[in-house]
């Protein structure tokens, strides 16, 4: 043991003080499975309360999502609708163009370029998201409306092409990191038989990069639907049971963040369905992650 | 491609040709979309600067909310961000820390730790809102904290914890086996080992990730609000248990209300925001460069 041990531990023998150290570190690591049960736990139980009072037939099929008015509804469809739409408008803008960004990149560019280029889109993710809710309300949202008048004030719309920007990177780097690790001599072979790099993107790269492209949209999608501050500033508070992308909706995340704006007593029917919403919300977000990260996971074992 | 066109030079020229416009084409369209999405940031802060820089003042800083926009400041968000962000950071930072060494220096590669290892990764990328809630339910209730400080600071760590492990775990895998195999050599048990040969080696890299997770907890707002901290607070808070705002939810309430004044002000706020961040990523980008150059 070395002295400035020695100094710092002077009642341990070195062999329990090890133990300890390695107690100690172990706990830090279980904190994970904690805070994964906490979750289960706790929208469980507050789910199955609020499910005593709503029946989950209501909760799935009823039309009407007014938790927080006279008469009460509560059906999750419109949330539902408002989440997928904002999710899908993000997910059909952003896709094409990342998988560009991808193939650009892991084909064409230069090192140098790429350099530049990939970690500049890095940093998109990272920009605090109520930035973007003021992009899309403030700026996009205006350009919108001088294309399509009709178009409301909160729209699906902006929110979704924001959400596209946002999302962008995670779709492009995870694609570029899966084009990237296609093995060399399938392309070298495709291109030592006269094909273009084009030819060569389309017919052997990606078809060889399929689950890692593949995962990068789910994972982008899961980002998407729980993305909170865009919908919430700029998609409205208005529960719509709409595929329009022009109309005013609400997603789940929005309602959460709406109901913790005000001033909803704990233990009340309002308060119990920010746990019902959450929950389903998790789950979905849940699912996506796991079929995500297998598809990661089974990349490494095609070959 | 038919096989007699094949025997025709003319014929096949032209096909490769074609082919190869396509493929020029091609390539052009691309680079236009890998830049298109910084293009896109790029023109957002233009008309951002162009809207809130007006608004910037010493006074705008040192202020607190108002209802008259001219008057209004953002001090005590400000103040909220810093307290969040230290508290944040105390407890976080031993606690990944210690999880990311115990899962890479201690741990057998059993089951368990497989376990724990997906678990931290699905953690990641569980929406920041679900950890609000989960932070409403246990901190702000049941520990009866309220929606202070703490309370949300606490919620803050929970979020940021699995992104500190991951990225110190990376960094300890970066550490070559030989340093341990040295130390161990000499006779130092394993903690010895971590602690002054794997620690120092792998600092620089630790350091990035957390800084990285910082930054995202300081411009984290939907966990924040979903704990209730409070979208109007006229007073500077002085201690954690204290009810608060931070600057994002202070952005939050100034864009959602219609007057453009207002609006322009949360892009004040945003311009600061980001420079906060900036500021962060540029420490980042420093210290990569600092480590690279030790490596040397």
């Amino acid at each position: 043991m070395s002295n400035k041990a020695k100094k710092t531990f002077p009642f341990f023998s070195s062999k329990l003080r090890e133990r300890a150290i390695e107690r100690l570190l172990s706990l830090s690591s279980y904190l994970s499975i904690l805070t994964t049960i906490l979750i289960f736990f706790i929208f469980l139980v507050e789910s199955i309360d609020f499910f005593r009072e709503v029946s989950i037939v209501e909760f799935f099929t009823d039309t009407k999502w007014t938790p927080l008015y006279k008469p009460q509804h509560f059906g999750i469809l419109p949330l539902l609708a408002g989440t997928f739409l904002t999710s899908a408008i993000a997910c059909i803008f952003a896709t094409p163009i990342a998988l560009l960004t991808a193939i650009y990149l892991s084909q064409y560019a230069k090192p140098a370029f790429r350099n530049l280029v990939k970690p500049g889109l890095e940093i998109l993710v990272g920009i605090p998201t109520v930035v973007y809710g003021y992009f899309a309300l403030v700026m996009l949202t205006p350009l919108l409306k001088q294309i399509i008048p009709q178009i409301k004030i909160f729209n699906a719309l902006s929110a979704g092409l924001v959400m596209g920007v946002m999302i962008l990177p995670i779709i492009s780097s995870l694609s570029e990191d899966a084009m990237t690790a296609v093995p060399k001599h399938l392309k070298e072979g495709a291109l030592a038989m006269g094909a273009t790099k084009f030819e060569t993107t389309l017919k052997v790269v990606i078809p060889a990069a399929k689950s890692g492209i593949i995962a990068s949209f789910i994972l982008a999608l899961s980002r998407a639907i729980g993305e909170t501050m865009i919908v919430a500033i700029a998609a409205g508070a208005t529960p719509n049971l709409t595929l329009n992308p022009l109309e005013s909706v609400q997603t789940m995340t929005a309602y959460i963040a709406q109901v913790s704006l005000g001033d909803t007593p704990f233990g009340s029917i309002e308060y119990k369905t920010v746990f019902a919403v959450g929950f389903l919300l998790f789950l979905f977000t849940l699912v996506l992650n796991i079929i995500g990260k297998l598809l990661l996971g089974w990349k490494q074992e095609i070959y | 491609m038919e096989a007699r066109d094949l025997l025709d030079p003319e014929k096949l020229k032209l096909k490769v040709k074609r082919r190869r416009k396509i493929d020029k084409i091609f390539s052009l369209f691309a680079l236009f979309a890998s830049l298109l999405g910084l293009l896109l940031l790029f023109a957002f802060f233009i008309s951002l600067i162009v809207k809130g820089a007006s608004w910037l003042s010493l006074s705008f800083l040192l202020g607190t909310p108002s209802r008259f926009p001219e008057k209004a400041g953002i001090l005590p968000a400000l103040v909220g961000s810093f307290w969040l962000i230290i508290l944040t950071a105390i407890f976080s930072i031993p606690l990944g820390i210690g999880a990311a060494i115990f899962l890479e220096e201690y741990s057998k590669k059993n089951f368990i730790a497989r376990f724990i290892q997906i678990n931290i990764s699905n953690l990641a990328g569980v929406p920041s809102v679900v950890y609000g809630i989960l932070g409403l339910a246990v901190f702000v209730r049941f520990l009866a904290l309220g929606r202070s400080i703490i309370a949300g600071s606490l919620t803050m760590s929970l979020l940021v914890l699995p992104i500190i492990i991951i990225a110190t775990q990376e960094a300890l895998k970066m550490v070559p086996k030989t340093i341990r195999e040295a130390s161990f050599s000499l006779g130092a048990s394993q903690w010895q080992t971590v602690r002054y040969a794997v620690l120092p080696v792998a600092f620089p890299s630790i350091l990035t990730g957390i800084i990285l997770a910082l930054a995202r907890a300081i411009g984290e707002t939907a966990p924040l609000i979903a704990i209730g901290a409070l979208s109007y607070v006229a007073y500077v808070p002085r201690s954690p248990a204290d009810p608060f705002t931070v600057l994002p939810v202070q952005i939050y309430t100034w864009v959602s209300r219609p007057q453009k004044e207002f609006q322009d002000l949360a892009a004040a706020a945003i311009i600061v925001l980001l420079l906060l961040f900036i500021l962060l990523n540029a420490l980042v980008v420093f210290l990569r460069y600092q480590s690279r150059k030790r490596v040397r």
